[in-house]
């Protein structure tokens, strides 16, 4: 009976082995687990045996038992896991196909752009604030010491709604600096404002010049606000879109409603300000113009200068943009070509 | 503004190269664009003297002429026609680099045989010194340029172009550059000594002057010089005006513009013995006047221009240009200087009117400092008596109704730092504003110093100009870096309308670009043409804001809406691809409100065509339709969190039957429909086209209730799905409202659409599930179905839907 139960493990074991699949698993199951297996019947006629060989076939029997099923389970883990690898490999795909497309939209490049710069000085407390676009001759010219007739206006090509008259005359306005008085009319200080918004000239376009343009103005006041305070300010500006190493230049220059008036140029990054057509040979790049608010401009706001003092600043989104990536021809923004826009 | 290194250095003395210089006027504010170096490369080029001209044996119209170089003399071939005997010319020996006169490329100098004649050098042309484009003839220099000398030392030079702010009329001088150089490099300023004798005749009995209205004309000074020779001008003075790029005309004209040019004061000659009735008066001129300008013109006058007349007539244009009558000519034996200073709003005028601008007006028109003419005109008196001869009468005419006394301006080194942060001791403050040729005294404060202007300067007026006079001269960039210290605005509360309202532009720009919406800018201006398009009958809804003075037609109106510069783009980008097209723009509309600013009203637009998707191997070739734009506008109500009804739209630009009202809480929001075809076609749209129109400010106004929590159902809910069979004239929406009418109904979705063959003839049929929930107790099918049993009565009673078997 031991023998036969050797002869049992050896060939059950050895057809195991020669199981390929799992439909052959299962009758070899059958076969030899089975109900109706030598080896259950075995052990059904074990009660027959006598105590002593019942005790020692019964532990080889169960022995037995115990390997083949757990051959079975190993087998049966071996042979799913080949069945998955076969089917994931039949299912695989060719994955240089290309997706299915999903529609893409992205933004203006000029709201972007406009975004990071209102971003910069929102981070240093200021507030957005937006005015309109057409405009009294009166916010635009007459309250910023652009009286008519003064020679400033040869700064501003201004597109008229009505004829230039007086100060009652609309206009498309040509900065965004109107909103400076709109909001010193509403506030008092402390004051920090950043007020962006479109701006028009009556002017022939190329490749630098349009007749619609984007700004953003700035304006702070307070007790005790100095120039130092706006170059700290825009030189932190700069730092932040321009980055660390960029060089810029702080020097006086010339708007009727500042005093003392400020140019910020950053350094040319075609050359790094040896010369070079881009900057036309200076070395540097304009990027806004600034300065500390007039008394006059702070008095027509009923702010008094000789307590109070303030800075302004605007400068022109397109520019920036044209800066930040590269491009050489500002009629591009309005042009609206998708070819244009989906770069950014 | 053209300013020469050589000139400039008569006043100051400048040690500074020509690139530092430029740096520090720059960050003064009187910008350099531009700096140009002549003669740097005049090597082997001097001053020579034609001392012989003889005919050259085998060409007629060549010459050998023998140039007298100082130390040696050499003879040359010479085409030049204005060649003459003793004339000064300069002189390139073999190795000079010069331009080449007919290719205008740099060329170097070497020996060649002219016709069997070895010539080893040449007498130069200006174009062939690089000097200007003449190679008409040689350049003559003037008698007194000394023999041998380098040429580059004799002409050599470098020429500051200047961006001069509005502000500045004195840097429109030389003297006010070279002020500006003196006190940044803090060096003394040297200014032309003036004196000149006077013969004893008193002007006052020569020429009376009145100035009609003292507002126009603040002050009128006048001289007399007689017995003039009119000639042209030496050399120096012709050489300085060509620097500044100005032609010379004789010498008493060069004189009134070198004065103009050193001092920033116009001046003008007028010859004397022309002038009727030896009167001046400065007046406006009469209605349809006429004069003939200095350039050959004759010009109708109106009010709106100032003029010199004499007894009879308009003899200049005050301050612009001046008439031909009384023009200085070569028989001309007396002038009449004039320098003035006229009221810088009625010379604008006079240039806008005549179209017309001088060097005059552009210095005048800066507003001129009135206390400034008296020592121009002295100085031009006394060059003109040096350079024309003749006497001076005695005197000066001096009329100045328009005399202000001198206002002082109390500063302190407190002020300078409260404005500028920057730390400048009074004693410093002092110096800066002495060396800018400002009168300082010490105040009765000793912390201050009471400054009154220099009479050149008409820019400062308040202690904030002197403020920056004091930085800019000790330099911006000596200004501090410091960081805002005072206290920040109270922030803008999260709920507010102007917070909720760019944060709601925001979101929807956000959506639309998730939706796959390119967005885009247009112009805010537009044609009559665009704006009529929009109609299929070209009639306008609203008339919209003209510009008075447009650049272009394309730009001449206010648009009105949106939809035109997008259908515009819309149309621009079918024509270079064909594709799948979706675009949006948020911008202003302007609103015509009578006399007033116009209502600017923001507003949403957008639009798509073409197919549903980029072509690809997934197909799907199918075009979008009113269903994929009405998708967009459910999916971005439903982000934020509104939700809307649509009604049949009759909007003109659409198509009808195809376009809908977004309605929320009863209130119009918007538009969305399938485009009209007439519209489409006038668009030059290739496509069918789908337009979205929404009003920011409605679409705000819906939004701005603040969110509340709903609790999460406690209790299952019971899906039943029902098939209707319904007349094709009923709406889905009629259907959905009698379905959401009824109690404990959560969703109702329209899973299926069909008309066909299994349907009756002008039937239809829905698939609709509803969701049924009771937010307080678990729903039994019995009670789910008394109330399915009546919404469908409901339903055929008012509808005449029936269960579809
Ligand atoms: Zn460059």
């Amino acid at each position: 009976m031991l023998k036969q139960l050797k002869e049992l493990r050896r060939e059950a074991l050895s057809e195991l082995n020669q199981v390929n699949e799992l439909r052959e698993l299962n009758s070899w199951r059958v076969h030899h687990l089975g109900k109706k297996s030598k080896l259950t019947q075995i052990l059904r006629s074990l009660a027959t045996l006598p105590l002593e060989e019942r005790k020692k076939v019964g532990a080889q029997a169960n022995e037995i038992k115990r390997a083949l099923e757990s051959g079975l389970v190993e087998k049966k883990k071996f042979l799913e896991e080949i069945h998955l690898a076969t089917s994931l490999e039949r299912e695989g795909l060719d994955v240089t196909l290309p997706g299915r497309p999903v529609p893409i939209g992205r933004l203006h490049p000029i709201p972007q752009v406009l975004e990071e710069i209102c971003d910069v000085f929102k981070n240093m407390g200021f507030q957005v604030f937006e005015g309109p676009d057409v405009e009294w001759d009166y916010y635009n010219f007459e309250a910023l010491n652009i009286p008519q007739w003064h020679p400033a206006r040869d700064m501003f090509a201004t597109l008229w709604v009505d004829p230039e008259m007086d100060k009652e005359s609309r206009l498309l306005r040509t900065h965004t600096s109107p909103m400076q008085i709109r909001l010193m009319e509403k506030k008092r200080p402390p004051i920090r404002a950043i007020m962006p918004g479109r701006v028009y000239r009556y002017e022939a376009t190329d490749v630098t010049h349009e007749s619609m343009l984007y700004q953003v103005e700035g304006l702070a006041i307070d007790k005790d606000i100095t120039l130092a305070d706006l170059k700290g300010t825009l030189f932190e500006f700069s730092r932040c879109l321009f980055g660390e190493e960029r060089k810029v230049r702080f020097r006086c220059d010339y708007f009727p409603f500042v005093e003392p008036g400020v140019e910020v140029a950053i350094e040319c990054s075609a050359c790094h300000g040896t010369g070079c057509r881009l900057c036309g040979y200076s070395g540097w790049i304009e990027i806004l113009g600034a300065g500390m608010t007039h008394p006059d401009v702070l008095k027509r706001g009923d702010i008094d200068p000789e307590i109070y003092s303030g800075f302004a600043f605007g400068m022109g989104v397109e520019r920036i943009a044209m800066l930040r990536y590269g491009i050489d021809d500002i009629r591009l923004f309005y042009r609206n070509d998708l070819r244009f826009l989906k770069q950014f | 503004m053209k300013a020469s290194l050589k000139w400039l250095k008569d006043y100051s003395d400048i040690k500074l190269a020509p690139k530092e210089l430029a740096r520090k006027l720059t960050m003064a504010g009187v910008e350099v664009k531009d700096l140009q170096i002549t003669g740097s490369t005049w090597n082997n080029i001097v001053v020579g003297k034609v001392i012989a001209l003889n005919p050259h044996p085998n060409a007629d119209r060549l010459k050998l002429a023998t140039v007298n170089l100082g130390p040696q003399q050499i003879t040359v071939v010479c085409g030049a026609p204005n060649i003459s005997h003793g004339q000064k010319v300069p002189f390139a020996s073999v190795g000079a680099q010069l331009i080449d006169g007919h290719t205008g490329k740099p060329i170097l100098l070497k020996p060649a045989e002219i016709r069997g004649v070895l010539s080893e050098g040449m007498v130069c042309s200006e174009k062939e010194l690089g000097i200007s484009d003449s190679h008409e003839g040689i350049m003559v220099l003037p008698p007194e340029a000394p023999l041998g000398m380098p040429l580059r030392d004799y002409l050599g030079d470098v020429i500051f172009d200047l961006d001069i702010t509005p502000n500045r009329p004195d840097c429109l001088s030389i003297i006010g550059i070279a002020r500006e150089i003196a006190s940044l490099t803090e060096q003394p300023l040297h200014l032309p000594e003036l004196g000149y004798e006077e013969t004893e005749a008193l002007i006052d009995s020569f020429v009376k002057v009145d100035i009609i209205d003292p507002s126009l004309c603040s002050r009128y000074c006048a001289s007399l010089i007689m017995g003039v020779r009119v000639t042209s001008s030496p050399g120096w003075l012709q050489q300085r005006l060509s620097s500044y790029g100005m032609r010379p005309i004789n010498n008493v004209v060069d004189v009134t513009n070198y004065v103009m040019l050193e001092y920033g004061q116009p001046l003008h000659a007028f010859d004397y013995h022309k002038l009727e009735g030896k009167q001046i008066i400065v007046r406006r001129a009469k209605n349809g006047e006429t004069i003939t300008t200095l350039d050959g013109i004759e010009r109708v006058l109106s009010p709106d221009t100032l003029v010199i007349a004499d007894k009879e007539k308009a003899v200049a244009i005050a301050g612009i240009m001046g008439g031909s009558d009384t023009e200085v000519a070569d028989k001309t034996t007396s002038i009449l200087l004039e320098s003035a200073n006229f009221n810088q709003a009625i010379i604008r005028q006079g240039c806008r009117c005549l179209n017309l601008q001088s060097e005059a007006s552009i210095r005048f028109d800066k507003g001129l400092n009135p206390d400034l003419p008296l020592l121009p005109l002295k100085r031009a008196t006394q060059l003109l008596l040096e350079l024309a001869g003749g006497k001076a009468a005695r005197g000066i005419v001096d009329v100045y109704p328009g005399k202000l006394e001198p206002k002082g301006i109390l500063l302190s080194a407190e002020e300078v730092e409260r404005l500028s942060g920057l730390k400048v001791p009074l004693a410093k403050i002092f110096k800066v504003l002495k060396s800018l040729g400002f009168e300082c005294q010490h105040a009765d404060s000793a912390s201050q110093i009471l400054v009154v202007t220099s009479y050149w300067r008409s820019d400062i007026r308040c202690t904030a100009d002197l403020v920056e006079e004091v930085v800019r001269i000790i330099g911006y960039d000596k200004v501090p870096v410091t960081r805002l210290s005072s206290p920040l605005p109270k922030q803008e509360p999260r709920l507010s309308l102007r917070a909720q309202r760019s944060n709601l532009k925001q979101r929807l720009r956000n959506i639309l670009t998730g939706c796959g919406f390119q967005e885009i800018l247009t112009y805010s201006l537009t044609s009559l043409e665009r704006l009529q398009k929009l109609s299929p009958k070209f009639e306008l809804k609203i008339p919209p804001l003209r510009i008075a003075n447009p650049m272009t037609k394309e730009q001449e109106y206010l648009r009105t809406t949106l939809c035109p510069g997008l259908l515009t783009t819309l149309a621009h980008n079918q024509r270079i691809e064909e594709k799948s097209i979706r675009l949006f723009e948020i911008g202003k509309i302007f609103l015509p409100q009578g006399n007033e600013l116009p209502q600017e009203k923001e507003m949403l637009c957008a639009a798509l065509s073409g197919p549903k998707a980029e072509l690809s191997w997934h197909g799907n070739k199918e075009k979008l339709n009113f269903f994929d734009a009405k998708g967009v506008v459910e999916n971005l109500l439903n982000q934020l969190g509104l939700e809307a009804t649509f009604g049949v739209s009759d909007d003109e630009s659409l198509s009808p039957r195809r376009a809908a009202n977004i309605i929320i809480d009863s209130d119009k929001v918007g538009i969305v429909g399938n485009l009209h075809p007439r519209v489409a076609q006038a668009f030059e749209l290739s496509d069918a086209v789908y337009l979205i129109e929404m009003d920011i400010d409605r679409l705000l106004s819906k939004t701005i209730k603040v969110k509340q929590y709903q609790p999460i159902p406690r209790f299952p809910s019971i899906t039943r799905d029902i098939a209707l069979v319904i007349d094709k004239q009923v709406s889905y929406q009629q259907v959905e409202d009698v379905i959401r009418s009824f109690p404990l109904v959560k969703k109702v979705t329209l899973f299926d659409f069909y008309r066909g063959e299994q349907i009756p003839e002008g039937k239809k049929s829905f698939a609709i599930r509803i969701v049924y929930q009771s937010p307080e107790h678990t729903l039994t099918d019995e009670e789910v179905d008394i109330i399915q049993k009546q919404m469908l009565d409901r339903l055929h009673q008012e509808l005449g839907a029936t269960l579809r078997s």
